[in-house]
């Protein structure tokens, strides 16, 4: 594990990017969150069953994506401090191709701070073939 | 459509469910997430934590349970076949750590009618053993309507 610098509250200030990332989901990064949450519904899963509702494909999974998005601010933040608050509107779906999988990609940058009660709101721009898939994706990182 | 009368209804408290640490690194792992919090007792312990901590979205493990209540509540006519996640929202207290023993309790909060869909708005309040709150999950689930035959 290598030693990281953790981020500094009185250092942020609005409009810092943060984290610029892009993430590769494959089917395999499915079936894992399949396993890991519970939830298996079969669109995460089967091109058969995605098809037969009117879909084009295997899904991912709403709330992997979320999840996912979150991941590097946990990383970034470390000891710092924890996430106090967190919401996203699912706006759009994100297809996996069985062969060539899904490439996502998450901005953060801070989009409020209150020195008060030492909370920053990290924006979330989650991004897939050039089209938002997160709406009103916003983070509140408690710093101690 | 979703019956409109199930607002405001509250689901009985879910069984308790204890948190372990290796469901924990298994779901952060899921979440691809390499946060020494999620995976090191030892990184957790030097933070100030007990064991350690889950990522963000792990409260939908629980409010899964919560949503399993209403769908097989027959009375509110909820067609899983026709859902689609809306929007989520975690709201802390604080971060549930390994060894927590949670309870969920789901109150329906709104129902609304949109040109044929039916918006399902729930709120689940997590509690510790000793009745703290630790997360309130709230969840729109859109259930779509049928087609015209």
């Amino acid at each position: 594990m290598s030693a990281t610098v953790l981020p500094v509250f009185e250092n942020l200030a609005v409009g810092d990017t943060v984290i610029e990332r892009t993430v590769a989901f494959s089917r395999d990064t499915l079936v894992r969150y399949a396993g890991a949450s519970g939830d298996f519904n079969p669109i995460h899963y089967r091109d058969d069953v995605a098809q037969s509702v009117g879909l084009p494909g295997v899904l991912a999974h709403g709330m992997l994506t979320m999840g996912v998005a979150a991941s590097p601010v946990s990383e970034w933040i470390g000891a710092a401090g924890f996430v106090r608050d967190y919401q996203v509107r699912f706006t759009r779906p994100v297809p996996v191709d069985a062969s060539a999988g899904a490439s996502v990609s998450v901005t953060a940058t801070v989009g409020a701070l209150d020195p008060e009660l030492r909370t920053a709101r990290i924006d979330l721009k989650v991004m897939f073939g050039g089209q938002t898939v997160l709406g009103k994706s916003q983070l509140v990182v408690s710093f101690t | 459509m979703v019956n409109p009368d199930i607002q405001g209804r509250v689901y009985p408290p879910t069984q308790p469910y204890l948190v372990g640490r290796e469901k924990v690194r298994e779901f952060a792992r899921a979440v691809l997430s390499s946060a020494p919090l999620h995976h090191d007792p030892e990184a957790a312990r030097a933070a100030g934590y007990t064991d350690v901590v889950a990522p963000p979205t792990f409260p939908i493990v629980l409010q899964d349970f919560t949503l399993q209540q209403l769908l097989a509540d027959t009375d509110a006519a909820v067609d899983f076949s026709r859902v689609v996640h809306g929007d989520q929202r975690f709201s802390y207290s604080r971060p549930i750590v390994a060894g927590d023993e949670l309870v969920g309790t789901m109150t329906v909060t709104s129902v609304k009618q949109l040109g044929g869909n039916s918006m399902v708005t729930s709120s689940t309040e997590i509690v510790d053993g000793g009745g703290a709150h630790v997360v309130t999950a709230i969840s729109t689930l859109v259930v779509r309507a049928e087609e015209s035959a």
